[in-house]
Order: C-alpha cells, then sequence, then structure tokens
C-alpha cells in the first residue's frame, strides 16, 4: 500500500520512469477496470517503487496513491517492509481481529458470524480463535440483537454488530435512531454507546431491489451517530479500527462489490481519523466528491478527462457524518467547481446534503452550480442493463465534468 | 372518645418523656426505634404465585420491621411525588408526556429489596418511580420533569428518559418494547464479564404483544442470560384493555420454553419474593418472566382522563381493596411496629420533603443555550458538531 509513503516517492508508475508526476497520468494501458461485469475483481496492484522500473502488468491500475490522511502519515512512512498483499474484506478482518486482541471488550454479533465465517468472510475464523461468547451468532432478529448490542455497549462493552446487508438494518431502525443515536444526549451524557454497525449496502451484481439499498441517507439524519464508507483495503482496515476505538456510535457502509479489492497494505498498526476525507488525486479544474464504489468508476473517468486535457482532484470524503469541511473547503478554493458522484438516490441522498453543506459555506468559492450525479430515484431492477443505468457511470462522470468546466 | 384516647396516650408519653432522657430523644425523632428493628418476621402472600415450567417460591416472605416501615415511607414518597406532579403537570410547569405510576409502587419497591444497585433495571416510560427506587432523588426527579439543570440527565431527556448510570437504572424509554432488547443486552453484557448479577426488564401488558420481545427471548434463552423479563401487567395498554389486545392475556405464559410466574403485583412482599426467586432462577437456569398484576389510578399519562375505558367504580374498588400503601400500613399497624401517628407524621414529613424539592427544582435554572449542542457525541476524535449554521470548522481555511 502506497498511501503516503512521502520519503519513497509515492505511487507505482506504469512509465518507465521511476517518478511519479501527478499532473500528467498517461496511461497506456486502456483496458478498463470495473465496466465488464464479467469480472468485478478489481486489482490495486502497489509496489513501492525505490528507483526500479516495473514490468506492466494486466491490468494495472495507475491510480495516484491515495494521500493518507496527514495524521497517519508518520506511521505509514516509517515502512521499510513492502507491507503485505489482501483483499479488502480481509483487511476488515485484520482490523477486527487486531482491535479484538487489543481489547477484550470487543465483541461481535451478527447473523452466521461465527460458525459460518460471515456471509462475505470478515469474521471468517474469529469464531475458532476467540469462542463462542466473542463472536456471536444470533438468530435473525435484527431489532432484537442491534438493540442487545446497544444494551450492551451501554455498560462498556464494545459490540460490533454487523447486518448481513445493510438493507436488513431498517427492521432495527428504531433501535438505532432512538437507542443508539439518542441516548447519550438523552441522559445527559450518563451512557456512552460505543458500539460499531456494519455491513454491505450499496447496488450489487443484480441482488434485485431490497437487497441494493442504501441506507446511509436514511441514517444521515440520525444526530449522535457518525457514518462512514470505507472503499479500499488500506481505509477499510483503519476505519474499522478507528470505528471500534471510538466511544460513539459508528456505522460503517461497506460495499458488496469492492469485498475483493486487492491492495498491499503496512505491516504497522494503523488507525485511520473517522471525521478525515481522503485525497486520492490531487488536481486543479474541478474537485469530484465521492464514496465508496463510485470512488472507482470515477478514477475510471478521470483517465479519460486526463487524456482530455483535465485535472480534477478526487476526494473520497469517507467520512458521511460528519464531513470534512475542511478538506473539501480547501479543494473547493482551489478548484472553484464540484462534481458530486454518489451511489445514494437523488432525493435525500449524501449528494444532497453534501451540496447543500457546500452551497452555505463555501458559495462564494463556487465558479459553476454544484453537480450532484446520483443514482435514479427508483427501486434497483434486476436486469443488467436496466441496473447498469440506476448508478452513475464513468461516461456520464465525464460528460458532466465537460459541461461544468466549460 | 377517639380524641380523649389520643390524648391519654399522649399524655403518659409525655410522662416518659420526663423519666427517660433516651425514649425522649427517640421520641424527638419522628421514628421509634423499633423501625430499625431486624428481627425477621414471616409475612403469607395474601394472593398464591400462579407457576409455569418452573416451581414458584414459597408464599411465606421473610422481612423485618425495618423492612416494612422503609417499604411505607418509600411507597408513600412515590405516591406523593407522582400526585405533585399531577399537579405540577396541570400548572404546565410539567409538559409534554408525564407518565405517572400511583398504585403500581409496590413492584418498584419490592424488587428494590429483592435486589442490589449491581443489578440492572431497565424499563419504560412510567420510570419516575423507578428512578427513586434505584437512588434517584427527589430534586433530580422534579429538575428533570420541569427541563432544569439538576435534572438527572441534565433538562435534556424529560419524563422518559430518567437514566442513573452509577445505580444500575438503565432507563427510561419513549417507545414501546424497545427497552427489551437493550435490557437483554445488558443482561449479555452481565454474563460476558461474568459479575454474577441479573437485569430486570421491565415492559407493560402493551408492549407485550411486540415482537421484539420474543426475539429477545429467543435470543436470551439461547444463550443462556441472566434476564428477568417483568410484565406490569396494569390491565391497560392506554386505553385498550388487555383482553381486548392479546390473544393470551397470561402473559406469564407466553414465554412458552420460558418459565413463568405470576404475582400479585400490590402486595409488596410478594413483589420481592418472586424477584429474589427470579435472581436465582435467572443466575442457574436462564431467563424467566414475571408478571405482576398491578393496577394505575391515573390514567395511561396526563392527557388520558383514564375513565372513558374503564369505570370510576373499578377505579375506586381497586383503591379501597388492593392498595399497595393501606396493605402496608395495615400490616405495620396490625404487628405494632409503628402507631398510626407516627404513619401520619411520616407522611407529613414526605409531604413537606416533596414540596422543598419542587421548590428547589422551580429555582433551578433552565439548561444554557450551549448545552443544545453537547452530549450529541461523546468526546473522542476530536467531533465537533456543527450548529446549524455549520460555521464551526476545526481550522481556519486559507
Amino acid at each position: 500500500m502506497a498511501v503516503t509513503f512521502q520519503g519513497l516517492g509515492a505511487a507505482a508508475a506504469l512509465s518507465l520512469s521511476g517518478s511519479f508526476d501527478p499532473n500528467r497520468l498517461h496511461l497506456p494501458c486502456r483496458r478498463s477496470l470495473s465496466v465488464t461485469r464479467l469480472s468485478f475483481v478489481v486489482r490495486l496492484e502497489e509496489r513501492i517503487v525505490s528507483g526500479s522500473n516495473l514490468p506492466p502488468r494486466r491490468a494495472q491500475q495507475l491510480v495516484s496513491k491515495a494521500v493518507a490522511t496527514k495524521a497517519d502519515a508518520a506511521s505509514a512512512s516509517t515502512a521499510s517492509k513492502p507491507g503485505h498483499e489482501l483483499l479488502l474484506f480481509e483487511a476488515l478482518r485484520e482490523g477486527l481481529e487486531e482491535e479484538m486482541d487489543r481489547d477484550p471488550q470487543v465483541c461481535v454479533m451478527g447473523e452466521d458470524v461465527g460458525h459460518y465465517g460471515g456471509s462475505y468472510k470478515v469474521t471468517k475464523g474469529l469464531a475458532d480463535k476467540f469462542g463462542d461468547l466473542r463472536v456471536l451468532d444470533t438468530p435473525i432478529a435484527e431489532n432484537a440483537f442491534t438493540g442487545m448490542g446497544i444494551g450492551a455497549a451501554m455498560t462498556g462493552l464494545r459490540p460490533v454488530v454487523e447486518g448481513m446487508n445493510m438493507g436488513f438494518l431498517l427492521l432495527a431502525f428504531n433501535q438505532i435512531s432512538n437507542n443508539c443515536g439518542m441516548l447519550h444526549y438523552t441522559s445527559g451524557g450518563q451512557f456512552k454507546i460505543p458500539i460499531v454497525i456494519r455491513g454491505p449496502g450499496g447496488v450489487g451484481r443484480q441482488l434485485g431491489a431490497e437487497h441494493s439499498q442504501r441506507l446511509e441517507s436514511y441514517f444521515q439524519s440520525i444526530p449522535g451517530i457518525q457514518m462512514v464508507a470505507c472503499s479500499t483495503p488500506y481505509n477499510a482496515k483503519g476505519l474499522m479500527k478507528a470505528a471500534i476505538r471510538s466511544e460513539n456510535p459508528v456505522i460503517l457502509f461497506e460495499h458488496v462489490l469492492l469485498y475483493n479489492l486487492k491492495e498491499r497494505i503496512p505491516d504497522e498498526e494503523y488507525v485511520l481519523n473517522l471525521e478525515e476525507a481522503e485525497m486520492v488525486r490531487p488536481g486543479e479544474h474541478i474537485t469530484i466528491l465521492t464514496y465508496s464504489r463510485m470512488r472507482y468508476h470515477v478514477m475510471q473517468a478521470a483517465k479519460t478527462l486526463v487524456n482530455k486535457g483535465y485535472d480534477p482532484e478526487v476526494i473520497d470524503i469517507r467520512s458521511l457524518k460528519p464531513f470534512d469541511l475542511y478538506t473539501i473547503g480547501n479543494s473547493v478554493k482551489k478548484t472553484h467547481r464540484v462534481l458530486i458522484v454518489e451511489e445514494c438516490m437523488r432525493t435525500g441522498g449524501i449528494g444532497a446534503s453534501l451540496t447543500a453543506a457546500i452551497t452555505e459555506n463555501f458559495h462564494d468559492y463556487l465558479d459553476a452550480p454544484i453537480m450532484c450525479l446520483s443514482s435514479q430515484d427508483v427501486p434497483t431492477p434486476y436486469a443488467g442493463t436496466l441496473e447498469n443505468w440506476t448508478v452513475v457511470q464513468p461516461a456520464q462522470i465525464v460528460t458532466a465534468v465537460e459541461q461544468l468546466c466549460q | 372518645m377517639a380524641l380523649s384516647r389520643l390524648s391519654s396516650s399522649s399524655a403518659s408519653r409525655c410522662v416518659d418523656l420526663l423519666i427517660n432522657p433516651l425514649a425522649a430523644a427517640a421520641a424527638a425523632i419522628p421514628r421509634r426505634l423499633i423501625s430499625s428493628d431486624t428481627t425477621p418476621i414471616t409475612v403469607e402472600t395474601s394472593v398464591p404465585f400462579s407457576v409455569h415450567n418452573c416451581d414458584g417460591p414459597s408464599r411465606s416472605v421473610e422481612t423485618t420491621p425495618k423492612e416494612l416501615v422503609s417499604f411505607f415511607k418509600d411507597m408513600a414518597t412515590m405516591r406523593r411525588m407522582e400526585i405533585a406532579a399531577d399537579s405540577l403537570y396541570k400548572a404546565k410547569l410539567i409538559r409534554g408526556f408525564c407518565h405517572l405510576y400511583d398504585g403500581q409502587e409496590a413492584v418498584a419497591v419490592g424488587m428494590e429489596a429483592a435486589i442490589t444497585k449491581k443489578d440492572c433495571i431497565i424499563t419504560a416510560y412510567r420510570d419516575h418511580c423507578t428512578f427513586l427506587g434505584r437512588g434517584g432523588t427527589l430534586l433530580e426527579c422534579f429538575s428533570e420533569l420541569m427541563g432544569r439543570k439538576a435534572g438527572c440527565s441534565k433538562g435534556k431527556g424529560g419524563s422518559m428518559h430518567f437514566y442513573k448510570k452509577d445505580s444500575g437504572f438503565y432507563g427510561g424509554h419513549g417507545i414501546v418494547g424497545a427497552q427489551i432488547p437493550l435490557g437483554c443486552g445488558l443482561a449479555f453484557a452481565q454474563k460476558y464479564s461474568k459479575d454474577e448479577n441479573v437485569t430486570f426488564a421491565l415492559y407493560g401488558d402493551g408492549a407485550a404483544n411486540q415482537g421484539q420481545l420474543f426475539e429477545a427471548l429467543n435470543i436470551a434463552c439461547l444463550w443462556d442470560l441472566p434476564a428477568i423479563l417483568v410484565c406490569e401487567n396494569n390491565h391497560y395498554g392506554m386505553g385498550t384493555a388487555e383482553w381486548r389486545a392479546a390473544k393470551s392475556p397470561a402473559y406469564y405464559k407466553r414465554g412458552d420454553y420460558a418459565p413463568g410466574l405470576k404475582v400479585d403485583g400490590m402486595d409488596a412482599l410478594a413483589v420481592k419474593q418472586a424477584c429474589k426467586f427470579a435472581k436465582e432462577h435467572a443466575l442457574k437456569n436462564g431467563p424467566i418472566i414475571l408478571e405482576m398484576d398491578t393496577y394505575r389510578y391515573h390514567g395511561h399519562s396526563m392527557s388520558d382522563p383514564g375513565s372513558t375505558y374503564r369505570t370510576r367504580d373499578e377505579i375506586s374498588g381497586v383503591r379501597q381493596e388492593r392498595d399497595p400503601i393501606e396493605r402496608i400500613r395495615k400490616l405495620v399497624l396490625s404487628l405494632d411496629l409503628a402507631t398510626e401517628k407516627e404513619l401520619k407524621d411520616m407522611e407529613k414529613e414526605i409531604r413537606k420533603e416533596v414540596d422543598d424539592a419542587i421548590a428547589k427544582a422551580k429555582e433551578s435554572p433552565m439548561p444554557d443555550p450551549s448545552e443544545l449542542f453537547t452530549n450529541v457525541y461523546a468526546k473522542g476524535f476530536g467531533t465537533e458538531v456543527y450548529g446549524a449554521d455549520r460555521k464551526e470548522v476545526r481550522s481556519v481555511l486559507p
């Protein structure tokens, strides 16, 4: 994982020079990454370049590696070892396991997380290692076990509640809204709820309407909770650890299609900041704000845009509640144009709130109205072609940037 | 006739006072020495326990004079507090929802007598008296009801959100039934830390039809949690009588695989016995359901007169025959643990205490406007809450 190895010169390069010029990303390989429906395995292989040349690899992606948050630069940059490679769900598991080792109060509850190993293998092996009292298989009763997690958190335990699919957590909405979010306030600060609620959501591969929901838009108004969305193995592990260590209730949104992303992450321990956004690609012309899976669509569009001569600045906002208006604001001040690309629906989604927040705070710095590309306000259809059109595609992003930058 | 008898007894006591200064000292305090007597007394509960899937406890309850007098005092305090809250609500000092517990005091008091402060209690919105029983003060109570800073939740919770973490009172919840999974979570945490304590999750006959109850009960029984589910059956779910809401109003049997016990909830001693039994059972054999057969004199809340769905005769009938405070009063008098005058003096003193607390609470200030934004998040990773104008940022933009 080549996030801020500032001393070593950051990202991998396909070009034969070992140096990295963020302003000129020429990609000899135009093969797109995740567009084909046949494979949704995206490879993010990075090597730490210490002056050596790398042979081009099949489907290697040139992504200027996300500059890590300032707080973590120190820990990451001391790496002399190259780190280890793993898939996103393994990174989540690693983070979870490290936290469970570190703090005996951390426990996991969810459907099929124990003996089955987790429906997306995030908790595989944990039940054998930690036992049945710390990795708990629950019956199919979201309301009850989410409530139980919250009750346990009131006493000081740190449960990690898994919703097999985020959509199922709608059954626990009352518990999440009233008890999880509000108890710290209504008790006058007596109870802290250090719970983590996590699970995969988002539009997958023809999973149908009920299993393709984006709950971040429903939860975003609940006062008292924090929401984060992970998008790479590096930030998945870091955010998982931060969420578990946080005293606040945190909802960690994962994405069904991102679990098999592969990346090299540091061997050293690191914990990311829950409230900071990630600068994926610095640029000058336009700020593109995105999160979760849409990051990859944006980066794909970025390749096309760069070829057309644009220089987009891509920020993965990561923190859905509260927004990192510091990073976003700095970017808006620099580029004066904003495009938001999200997977939530048009109405009442994260993009809608973000648009409002930026307009309220940075209106004077905008040269053009904020454009927000979101999913259509429809239940996600089953048919593959229709499903594609529900979410934002890279071509639409390119068109939007061209429109904004006129 | 009665007056002369009274005056003669007081005359004889005056003589006692002159002869025995110790008695004088004791008599100067409104309590007699006997009220701290701990010689055990055994009392039979008036109504037998109904059982389901278990052998219930015996009907003979061990108690002490001290305990009986304290039952009386605590219940009288609770009753007085609720009546005072009624007048405060009508004077518009308490707003919103106010659910009063008078008539049900025996459940709170009997439960407290059977457990320690390390055991957890969680209940729904009819929580003022349970909070008092757990060690809350009258001042905290009235301040919270009036939305003042000195309230137990700093004025930000209100009537339905009383909490006292240091004595294991977890609230105070407005949504019917939502506290039951929370209670099972508390029990889970107790099992996790292996500390041999139990959780009492209270709910009403209205909440007994909630799905989450059965979900939580299933999980609690599967995982063998020390959870005791207590149904405070006051026979009305707001305006709906239990027979109109539940196909099977035998709430103690509805746990099916979980054992159940039905208790006369107006008898503080029976409640104490049942809770003691339940605690031992839960620690050994897992969850148990208690149904407390009780009654509330007020309506569901202050906006409900309480007489549209039940007759006034029914209410006064219960008050005459089953009132928990009268029962203890009769018991105390019959066992000669205190005289009627002493009990009346105790009640007067309680009334004064309550009035003092109300006066003090009225003077307590409202929370600062800045309190609007405190305690939304726990301070941890430097999260700052943004106000409506969202101008607060962590550092200055260049």
